[in-house]
């Protein structure tokens, strides 16, 4: 046994990369999830509307947060728009208030407010509160627009870091090198599969999700494709990217772990972005699905028309291209290596200098 | 090495690996019909050289002249094989992606497959084929475009004597359709076929040339000894070969007293070689 554990732990120091990742994301994960973790709403961001707008924005009490007035006619498109998470309509009868269902928890803490407010302001307590989108505030709701970006998440960068990381193991890479394929058809062939079944993937979570758990589906299937598209775009570039930094299949799933790892806990999924500090916050603006979060949420829930959902498209964009073109860049590099790189080969990485053929 | 690229081949190429040298002013040249053999030790640079030869590897000096991608057939080392897809599928593959006409590679293949014994392997997965199989796998593959310079990295390595007759089949069809091959090989025997020998010791050229060359080149003699040489510098110059020790006298050197001297025996390669190394050391 103890020759055993000598061999494991000589095994494990030379693979630093797994020696880090068992010591250090631990810690990290730790301390994300320490500021991350939380339900707690904090600030609603609220709209007010009608003759009495400020009458009512100055009678609301914390956590609501005024953040503007607007024609009664457009309150509802805030909400829509996710400019505001509440909607206070005056002028009728009685005090309308809309709320975002889309935004769970928000909502859920808003109605707190509102009946803790109730008490101290009669005109809350006469209220009418209509829930948008979500009206009861089903859980299932919000998840499953997102569990499609996560399994979109999963076939594009571990499936296909996984399957380019294959390639280099079994050295067909270097034979693909020195075949008449132009490195953007490899690349195109390697990902094009993978895209197609992240697609199917996609198309299937979301039947499901109609079908069965009643997720409506109001906004414009082609403004949703375009977002998953753009999604999947970026999810595959960080695979190739990852299978180009990995040298077997257990480092690609490694470093395909500690991306998705961060996604599914900061991008919105599970907490609210609003209730994670901003010292770990922006991390969530880095991560590609926190924007196919706003996309497919925006488009399914509340249907959002692409003119207003132009931030997270454009983040998607831009993310992509860096993605991409870094990722396109080390596999060429691979294909084409140019002269005075030094090979990678593993056969050819540190050559003895053993000596002749046939040695006495 | 005075070889210079008439044809196709390599001229004074070095190649470093940070600060390895791993081939030092090395040249080849791959000449139409002609099968050459790259023979050396592990890590003697026969594969950074078929790499180089095939244009998988640019050199850092010296030139490396192919026909160009679509008319180079290359195997390396891994064999290039996909484990995960059927004989056929590997092959379709490979005619796939240097244009071949499915006839075209039809016909190319079935007389391959039929004549190494894998015809009734097509629709196995290659990752259950034998080590032989796969490597015939490996050279049908690279034999498929019908290529101008085949470059096949160990054919024949922990190959069975049949698979290795097959192999050669192979090769010395290539070479009959006019290709320029080279190969390497740790076997000396099946270096003696070749046309042409380079053998590598550290990435440096140890001896090129015919075997008949390189054997006539041999300075010195070869003698059979009943028993091992005592005392230096004999000892370090006998080797022990078909139950045989063998004595290398270099030209000059004065006999040993000490040292039944037995006949003189003419040369083959695998003496060649190891004297060539000798020669090397003690300079």
């Amino acid at each position: 046994m103890k020759a055993m554990i000598i061999k494991e732990f000589r095994q494990l120091r030379r693979d630093r990369r797994t020696l880090a990742m068992m010591i250090f994301l631990p810690v990290l994960l730790l301390v994300i999830l320490g500021y991350a973790a939380s339900f707690d709403v904090s600030h609603i961001p609220t709209v007010v509307s009608g003759p009495d707008a400020h009458q009512a924005a100055a009678a609301l009490p914390p956590p609501f947060q005024v953040t503007g007035t607007v024609p009664a006619a457009q309150a509802q498109t805030q909400l829509r728009d996710g400019h505001a998470a509440m909607a206070v309509v005056t002028g009728g009868p009685q005090l309308i208030i809309y709320l975002d269902g889309s935004q769970i928890f928000t909502a859920q803490a808003a109605k707190q407010a509102l009946a803790a407010g109730a008490a101290t302001h009669p005109g809350l307590a006469a209220a009418t509160v209509e829930v948008l989108y979500n009206p009861e505030l089903k859980t299932s709701y919000i998840m499953i627009p997102g569990i499609a970006g996560v399994i979109l998440v999963f076939v594009g960068t571990v499936i296909t870091s996984l399957g380019v990381v294959r390639e280099r193991q079994t050295g067909t890479l270097e034979q693909l090198a020195v075949m008449p394929l132009r490195p953007r058809d490899v690349f195109l062939g390697k990902i094009t599969p993978y895209f197609a079944v992240a697609a199917a993937d996609l198309a299937i979570v979301l039947a499901i999700g109609v079908a069965i758990f009643g997720v409506p589906f109001r906004g414009s299937p082609a403004v949703f494709a375009l977002g998953a598209l753009l999604f999947v775009f970026v999810t595959l570039g960080i695979g190739v990217l990852i299978s180009s930094v990995s040298q077997n299949q257990g480092q690609a799933i490694q470093l395909a772990i500690m991306t998705l790892l961060p996604q599914v806990l900061l991008s919105g999924l599970i907490f609210p972005l609003s209730s994670i500090v901003a010292g770990v916050r922006w991390i969530a603006y880095l991560l590609p699905l926190t924007y196919f979060n706003e996309i497919a949420r925006g488009v399914m829930l509340r249907a959002e028309p692409l003119a207003a959902l132009w931030q997270p498209f454009c983040f998607l964009a831009l993310l992509g291209a860096v993605v991409m073109t870094l990722a396109i860049l080390r596999f060429r590099a691979f294909l084409a290596p140019s002269p005075g790189r030094r090979p990678k080969q593993p056969d050819a990485a540190q050559p003895e200098l053993a000596s002749a053929a046939a040695k006495p | 090495m005075n070889d210079s690229v008439n044809d196709w081949g390599l001229a004074g190429v070095s190649v470093r690996y940070g600060r390895t040298l791993a081939l030092d002013d090395v040249s080849l040249r791959a000449v139409p019909g002609r099968i050459a053999a790259v023979v050396g030790g592990d890590g003697a640079g026969k594969t950074t050289l078929l790499r180089c030869a095939a244009g998988a590897l640019p050199p850092a000096s010296g030139r490396a002249a192919t026909p160009g991608i679509r008319q180079t057939g290359y195997l390396s080392p891994s064999g290039g094989i996909y484990p995960d897809l059927t004989v056929d599928e590997n092959l379709s593959f490979r005619a796939a992606a240097y244009g071949l006409r499915a006839p075209q590679a039809r016909e190319r293949v079935a007389e391959h497959l039929d004549r190494t014994g894998l015809a009734a392997a097509r629709g196995r997965l290659a990752a259950h084929l034998s080590g032989g199989m796969r490597k015939k796998l490996g050279v049908i593959a690279a034999m498929l475009p019908g290529p101008a310079l085949l470059v096949l990295d160990e054919p024949t390595t922990g190959v069975d004597p049949v698979s290795r007759a097959d192999l050669w089949w192979l090769i010395a069809q290539a070479a009959a359709g006019g290709a320029a091959v080279l190969f390497s090989t740790t076997y000396l025997d099946e270096a003696q076929r070749a046309g042409h020998v380079l053998v590598l010791d550290a990435g440096r050229p140890l001896a090129s040339g015919t075997p008949a060359e390189i054997t006539a080149a041999v300075p010195g003699t070869i003698r059979l000894c009943p028993a091992r040489p005592t005392g230096d510098p004999q000892r370090r110059r006998a080797w022990r070969r078909a139950g045989q020790w063998r004595l290398w006298e270099p030209p000059g050197a004065p006999p040993s007293e000490t040292v039944q001297r037995g006949e003189a025996v003419p040369p083959d390669l695998q003496d060649a070689v190891v004297i060539a190394a000798l020669a090397r050391e003690a300079a």
